[in-house]
This record gives C-alpha cells, sequence and structure tokens, in this order.
C-alpha cells in the first residue's frame, strides 16, 4: 500500500487553512517511530494525512512543512525533496507552516532527526505527484505513458516533443487513482539535492519580513510579564501592585497559579498593560514575596563539590566489559582525571513568548515560536479542558530555538493568562526571564582512568559520570541518569578497548533540567576526547595515529535504531580533519592544534583546532570540520550549521556558565552569559563527506568535538591541560 | 505628542518620552523588523540607525530620536539594496532574527568605510550577537557588498 491519498478539498481547507484549490495530495508516516525510515513498512490505511502537496492551475506548487524553521533551514530542505522527485521548477514552490496537529505525524523539531526521519517519506510524495502527472499527460496527449518524462514542471512527449505544463493536468490528475510504489529518481539525477539550493526565506529574512513571535499583532491585544519565583517552582506569598499600576500603560496585575507538570507553567504575578514596555516597567515595580520552597538550598558551587565526591566513589554499574579492575592492577601506567562542567542556558536570540487568544467559547487559537507544536497543543488542551479541534496552534518563525523551545511551558502560561484577562494577549519573557527560568543544561561530574600497558596500548577504561538528569523533569526524580543519556557518547564509546566499565553516581536535581542542542553528548565528549589526549601524550604517541588505533579495526556495530555505526567512517572524517588542517606542519610559536571527534545522532565528525596562547591569553584561528551525514540533502544549510555549531561551542568552551546561589540563577543578561562575538571569530572550515548512505543528523553533531579540541590545542600549545569549563575561569580569555 | 520620521515617513506618536525607541516602533508603529533581544543594548537586535549612526533602540529613549532620521530594516532596500541582496545570495541568516540588526550595522559602517578591513568588521560588528553564529558569513556577505558597491560607482 503506498503512503500517498488523496484528501478532499474540504478536509485540506479545514486541516491547513488554505482557500485556494487544485491537486492536493496528503501523505501517511508512521507518527512515532524513529526508526531507520528506509526499513519503514508504509500502510496507507491505519494512518491520517500527514504532509501535504498542492498544485494549482497556474502551476503555484504549495507545500507544507510540518517542522518549524529555527535556522536549520528545515523548510527549504524538507520541500526541496518533494520538488525534486516531483521534477517541480523551485521557482514556482511556497511553502505553508504546519499547525500543531498529530495528523502531520510526529513535528517534534529536535533531535537533529527531521530530514533523517523523512527524506524517504517526502521523496515518495514527490515521485506519486509526479506518477499522477505522468498518467494525466498519457490520457490527455492520447499516448502510452512510457514515452513520457519530467522535466522543470512539464511533462514532455518524447516522441512528438509536445509539452504539458503540470498546472493544466490537475483536473485530469485529480481523477485519479493514487499509484502504488511510484518509482524514486536516480540520485545521480537530482536538481536540488545535495545542490545546497538557498534558503526560500532567504530574501524575507535580509528584509525583516519574517513574522517571529512576538511579530504577532492581534486587534485589542494586551502585553503581558510575569513575575516568576526565582527558586524554582517556589509560589506567591503576596505581592503589592500599586506601583506596577501607577505605571502609565498598565491596565491590570494579576496572580497565575503554577502548573504541576513537565512543561507547565511556573506561575507568577503577571502584569498586562496597553504596550510592552509598560508591561516590563510595570514588573520591575511590583512587590512580591515568595515561599522559596525547597530548593532554595540550591548552591551550584556546593553541589558540584558534592557530585565530584560520588564520581570518586564506587557506583551503579551502567556498561561491564572484562574486567577493569584486573586491567589497573596489571598497568604499567595508570592515568585518572576528574571534570567539571557548568549548567548551560540556551539563550536564544527571540525569548520565549506566546501569544493566545481564548474566546468566550472555551476555543482558543495560539501562535508561538515552537519546536513542539503537538506539546504545545496537548498541554494548551489539558488546561482549557476542551478537544483538540478546539485549540488551533500556529508556529512562527523562531528566533533561535537550541531546545529551549521544545518545552511548551510559556505557552500554556500564555493561554492562562488569555482565559483569565478574557482577551487576546502577548507574552514576552525578558532575556532575564529566560536566562533565570530556563530548562537547563544539566551540571556535571565526571571521573575517569584508565590503564596503559608498557607499549602504551590501553587495557582498561573506567568512566563514572554524575549530572541531574532530564529524566528528573519528567518523572520523579532517582538522582540517577537516563539510558538514552549514557547512549549519548558515554556507553558506545567508538573506542576498542576490552575492559570497559561505565557507571552513574548520583546527582538529584534542583531546578529545571532539559537538552540544549547536543545534550549530554557536549560532556561525555569533553572528558573522553580531552582524556584520550591525555592518554596519548602519557603514552608518548602521536594523538591522531593513537586515536587511530584506538578506534580500532573496521567493523560496522549494529544498533536497534537501524543507524549502524561503522568505524570506518569515523577514521575517514578524522584523517580528513587533520590533512585539512595539514597536521604536522610546523606552527608559530605559541601556537597549538588539537584535536576530538564524535558520533551522535548518527553522524561522523571531527574538529581540528589551531590555537595560540600568547601574554596567557587564548585565541582561536581556524576550525576544521568535517561531517559525514550520509546523503547531503542541501550542502549549504550543512555548512551552515556545522559553522554555527562551531561558534556554538567555542562560546559554551569560552563562557558558557549558570550558576545558582540560595536557589536562583546568578546569571541575567548577555553581559554575565557571554557569547562568542565577530572580533572573536575564526576562519572555520567546512567538509562535507560525499555519501549515498540515508541522511542523519546535521544540527546538533557539530557542537561535540569543539570544546575538547579547543582544550587540546591549547595543551599543545601550552603543556597545560584544563578539566572544567568554561576557559574564562581560568583567566585564558 | 512625538514627531518621528521613520524611513523618510513621518509619525506623531502619543508615548512616554522615556519609552525606548524599540517598543514605539514596534509597538506603536507597527513595524517589527526591528527586534528585542536583550533590553540593554549588549546584543545589537534592536539597531537601527539615527542620523546614520548605529543605535541600540532598546536603550534609547525615544525623545532622543525626535527630528532626527531614522533607518530600520523595512528602510534599507532605498539605501542599500546591494548588501541585501548579497546577504541574500549568500544564503547569510540562519534563524534571521538578529539580522535586521546585523545589517543596520553593516549598513552603517559601510556608509561611512567603502573598503573596510576585517579590523574594521570586527569594531562595527562586535556588537551584534549572532546565537546561530553566521559571523563569517556576515564578514565574507560586507567585504562582497564593498566591492559590488564600488564596481558599481566606477561603472557609473
Amino acid at each position: 500500500m503506498n503512503t500517498v491519498q488523496q484528501v478532499t478539498r474540504r478536509s485540506f481547507i479545514r486541516s491547513v487553512g488554505l482557500a485556494s484549490g487544485g491537486l492536493i495530495l496528503a501523505c501517511n508516516v508512521p507518527s512515532t517511530s524513529e526508526k531507520n525510515p528506509m526499513k519503514r513498512a508504509f500502510n496507507g490505511e491505519t494512518f491520517e494525512p500527514n504532509l501535504f502537496i498542492q498544485l494549482k492551475d497556474n502551476g503555484d506548487l504549495v507545500l507544507t512543512a510540518s517542522r518549524s524553521e529555527m535556522g536549520q533551514g528545515v523548510r527549504t530542505s524538507l520541500t526541496s525533496i518533494i520538488a525534486d522527485e516531483m521534477d517541480a521548477d523551485w521557482n514556482l514552490v511556497s511553502v505553508v507552516q504546519a499547525t500543531g496537529d498529530s495528523n502531520y505525524g510526529n513535528q517534534n523539531t529536535d533531535g537533529s532527526r527531521s530530514v533523517r526521519t523523512l527524506y524517504e517519506t517526502m521523496r515518495k510524495m514527490g515521485a506519486t505527484a509526479k506518477a499522477m502527472l505522468i498518467t494525466a499527460a498519457a490520457t490527455q496527449l492520447k499516448v502510452d505513458e512510457s514515452t513520457l518524462k519530467t522535466e522543470n514542471h512539464y511533462v514532455i512527449d518524447t516522441t512528438s516533443n509536445k509539452k504539458i505544463f503540470y498546472g493544466d493536468l490537475i483536473k485530469e490528475a485529480s481523477k485519479l487513482q493514487i499509484p502504488e510504489n511510484p518509482t524514486l529518481k536516480n540520485p545521480k539525477d537530482f536538481k536540488y539535492i545535495g545542490k545546497g539550493l538557498k534558503s526560500i526565506d532567504a530574501a524575507g529574512f535580509a528584509s525583516g519580513k519574517p513574522k517571529y513571535g512576538m511579530d504577532i499583532k492581534l486587534p485589542d491585544m494586551k502585553y503581558a510579564t510575569v513575575a516568576r519565583c526565582p527558586v524554582t517552582f517556589g509560589t506567591v506569598k503576596s505581592f503589592d501592585k500599586v506601583e506596577a499600576m501607577a505605571v502609565t500603560g498598565v491596565v491590570d496585575v494579576i496572580e497565575i497559579p503554577k502548573i504541576d507538570k513537565p512543561f507547565g507553567t511556573l506561575g507568577g504575578v503577571v502584569v498586562i498593560a496597553t504596550n510592552t514596555w509598560a508591561a516590563m516597567k510595570g514588573k520591575e515595580a511590583l512587590k512580591i514575596e515568595w515561599n522559596y520552597g525547597d530548593n532554595k538550598s540550591y548552591n551550584s558551587d556546593a553541589y558540584a563539590k558534592m557530585i565530584t565526591n560520588n564520581v570518586h566513589k564506587k557506583s551503579k554499574e551502567i556498561r561491564n566489559d572484562g574486567n577493569v579492575h584486573k586491567a589497573f592492577k596489571n598497568a604499567a601506567q595508570i592515568i585518572e582525571s576528574t571534570y567539571n562542567l557548568p549548567h548551560l542556558v540556551h539563550a536564544p536570540m527571540e525569548v520565549p513568548n506566546a501569544t493566545a487568544w481564548v474566546k468566550e467559547d472555551n476555543t482558543c487559537e495560539v501562535w508561538a515560536p515552537t519546536q513542539t507544536p503537538q506539546a504545545a497543543r496537548k498541554e494548551v488542551v489539558d488546561f482549557l479542558e476542551v478537544e483538540e479541534k478546539d485549540v488551533i496552534i500556529n508556529v512562527t518563525f523562531l528566533g533561535g530555538g537550541f531546545g529551549r523551545k521544545s518545552k511548551p511551558d510559556y505557552v500554556v502560561e500564555a493561554v492562562a493568562i488569555s482565559k483569565a484577562i478574557k482577551a487576546p494577549v502577548q507574552v514576552i519573557w525578558t532575556r532575564e526571564d529566560d536566562i533565570q527560568h530556563s530548562y537547563y543544561h544539566t551540571v556535571s561530574a565526571q571521573y575517569m582512568k584508565a590503564s596503559l600497558d608498557t607499549a602504551g596500548n590501553v587495557t582498561g577504561w573506567l568512566h563514572r559520570v554524575a549530572y541531574p538528569s532530564i529524566a528528573s523533569t519528567f518523572a520523579p526524580d532517582t538522582g540517577f541518569a537516563a539510558g538514552f543519556e549514557f547512549g549519548q557518547g558515554l556507553v558506545n564509546i567508538p573506542y576498542q578497548i576490552d575492559n570497559v566499565r561505565c557507571e552513574n553516581s548520583k546527582a538529584p536535581a534542583h531546578i529545571r533540567i532539559g537538552w540544549l542542542r547536543s545534550v549530554i553528548n557536549i560532556v561525555q565528549s569533553f572528558s573522553i576526547n580531552t582524556f584520550v589526549d591525555e592518554l596519548a601524550v602519557k603514552a608518548e604517541k602521536d594523538p591522531l595515529e593513537f586515536r587511530l588505533n584506538l578506534i580500532g579495526a573496521n567493523r560496522i556495530e549494529e544498533s536497534d535504531s537501524g543507524y549502524h555505526f561503522d568505524s570506518s567512517k569515523l577514521k575517514n572524517v578524522l584523517k580528513i580533519a587533520t590533512k585539512n588542517a595539514n597536521y604536522g606542519k610546523q606552527l608559530p610559536e605559541g601556537h597549538g592544534l588539537g584535536i576530538a571527534m564524535h558520533y551522535s545522532f548518527f553522524t561522523y565528525v571531527a574538529s581540528v583546532i589551531e590555537v595560540s596562547v600568547i601574554d596567557g591569553k587564548l585565541k582561536v584561528h581556524n576550525i576544521y570540520s568535517v561531517i559525514d551525514c550520509g546523503t547531503a540533502v542541501n550542502t549549504d544549510t550543512i555548512k551552515a550549521q556545522m559553522e554555527g555549531a562551531a561558534i556554538f561551542g567555542m562560546s559554551l568552551a569560552y563562557y558558557g556558565k549558570i550558576t545558582a546561589k540560595d536557589g536562583a540563577i546568578e546569571q541575567s543578561n548577555y553581559h554575565d552569559y557571554q557569547m562568542i562575538r565577530m572580533h572573536q571569530t575564526p576562519k572555520i572550515h567546512i567538509e562535507i563527506v560525499k555519501s549515498d548512505a540515508i541522511p542523519t543528523g546535521v544540527g546538533e553533531p557539530g557542537v561535540p568535538p569543539i570544546a575538547p579540541a579547543i582544550v587540546n590545542a591549547i595543551y599543545n600549545a601550552t603543556g597545560k591541560r584544563y578539566y572544567s569549563l568554561p576557559l574564562q575561569d581560568h583567566n585564558l580569555i | 505628542m512625538i514627531q518621528l520620521t521613520i524611513n523618510t515617513k513621518k509619525h506623531q506618536i502619543d508615548a512616554d518620552s522615556k519609552m525606548p525607541l524599540l517598543w514605539v516602533i514596534r509597538d506603536f508603529i507597527g513595524l517589527t523588523g526591528t527586534k528585542y533581544g536583550c533590553g540593554k543594548g549588549l546584543c545589537g537586535a534592536c539597531t537601527v540607525l539615527v542620523n546614520g549612526s548605529p543605535v541600540r533602540s532598546c536603550s534609547t529613549p525615544v525623545s532622543f530620536a525626535e527630528d532626527k532620521s531614522i533607518l530600520t530594516i523595512e528602510g534599507v532596500e532605498n539605501e542599500n539594496k546591494v548588501l541585501q541582496e548579497v546577504w541574500e545570495e549568500d544564503n547569510v541568516p540562519q534563524c534571521g532574527y538578529c539580522q535586521s540588526g546585523q545589517i543596520m550595522s553593516a549598513v552603517a559602517l559601510l556608509e561611512k568605510n567603502k573598503n573596510p578591513t576585517d579590523k574594521d568588521i570586527d569594531t562595527a560588528m562586535s556588537g551584534n550577537i549572532c546565537r546561530c553564529g553566521t559571523y563569517q558569513r556576515i564578514r565574507n556577505a560586507i567585504h562582497k557588498t564593498a566591492e559590488l558597491m564600488n564596481t558599481n560607482t566606477e561603472t557609473k
């Protein structure tokens, strides 16, 4: 059974709100499966319409993007796959953004998963539409289909050279049954895939036109800010609104309760105003007393010491191969290191915000920059106690997401406020709110111990980790981390070592823990990549040769995910990156090269970084990153994501540190949570390995090698090794 | 009443004279291309030009801009179309949110300096944060725009 279904115009209009007709195709995909898309069993009978193709009689091709655009170019990459298989003219393509609706299948835009899970489906959609257009043309021309070919929005009869424009075929095509098993293009005939098509939104971005969350304006809309308890999960004891009400433009001050759910609101005191500035000034004028609650005891410095103690004690076994203790006993050398990394926060340029309108009949429409419109819809449905059909979640452009906007707490908060004031409202988080009330990247302590034999081979490997888990946000906190966290580089190290033991020590959470671009790969890549560098030095081996040997024999490690680890691909990216960096060349005085590599989101990345440390100050000069992400759907987007990942990794290496004192986050804005800026930007050189394998993740895998490669380069330049970040704390910046 | 000239168009606004220019532009005039990023002049997302100079509108009272000429992203088309075309052609933006501010800073730089060096770009652009990390493309786009502008001038 094929995946593509025709849907009636009426249901189409109802689904996506378009008022114009044409040939409309909808496609089914399994909604939740994360397995290898090549292996999916498509069963069109059991799934609802998902992604849409709408071809109009004037030839306009309207394609629906089901994933959120946050700078990763997903609106372009997904739709270009359909257009390529359709042999459509890209100039006639426009993109509409899907609302949050499970009929589109999984819409979560995180986990570097959009292209890799939808590639095959998009191709089939395009191929099916093309097959129907060919059949329609055969009928119209009264020829056999075998004489027909398609090219740039036309069906062409190769015998008579007659051409029919796609737009002129919609009536005939609309009468047809959906063909089964349409032929997919030979990849060598791709016109858009692999060609670095520029973003379909590029012109808009260069002229300020795209609408982000805060750009939505509704009639009689109010603006609101919320004062939330500085300590996570604290509540309002009492508040004095007199001074806030005196601010010109402030119309009301109300309290909204906390909703005790993973994506519930934190609650607080809300200032309602006629403009954004009044709402912000009003908030500053509030006088509030809080019930801080248990998390007031959270001091991140003391906490880091506690979890560091925990990783120095035997802990819960996660993986155990061979016998590390025996290996340690027989070792020629033992190397031990302890690593500490702080909390991080996403700080996307666009703060969390949402515009909500709860109407008199309790139906609701939301406009929000969200990575997860379906979860947002569910939260709103639960809060209003209505049905799904009563809630529309419009997805605006996202001014960056990085995982923050995967958590729709700010959406249900706006809905709660709109319901309370019986008016449309735009709720804006200040930058301070964003930094102080997030779902934080976890704080961590790690202990590593390895044994070397007399020849410098690694014979034993012990890795103990402690970090508050993302799982603590969703379920009662056990203090231990979750399997998906261990799978991000800890238990699945790419090295062939006989005796390996991984352990997890206790680390309960005191603030909301969430995922940030690359997640716990950042933590585990940092320790492993810098530790291996240290082992190479102790073994008196060249760091590159040492790594290649440690990866070991070429092999495929099969995985239930359907994506299998291929050790030769990891070695390949490492070799290319070192070659591009002229590894081994004589460097200027004070300069050093550092290597790191990491396999994440089924993608292989290696980075080689050239730094200098002169007068004690660090400068990054060159970053050479190489990525093997299977089929490269949009080479320019991939390059851009890798360039961005290099800067993201540099920011966390230089400055990334969120601390808590008495339960409150100490940082507040870009002056004390700093970012890399133009003058610190190195030359970034990206190479994409040519591959015809299935596509794998792109948005995140570029980040994890950056910080360890910098630290390894500093060692190479100075002989000094750092075991904690940010580097600012070591007076290097 | 405050008199403002934005992208050559005159506006009369009834707003508190201490209100930051950003919120007057966004909430009162309805031009949403200029963005809020930090509210403290730290990130540059709100950059507009006042009499040709880049100003962080989130922390500049509207009274400062009275009787002066304000240029926002929506007016760049008439000031430096070449730069916008290069920005598009080179696919500079990722999420796009900071790009209005980046472009305003770049327009101001190229207005004063026809051949900016890397150092000049560092100085002019380091007030604008891009969390997506598009700096390398911004730098290249500024150089390319300068070249194109100089070529266009020569051929005239």
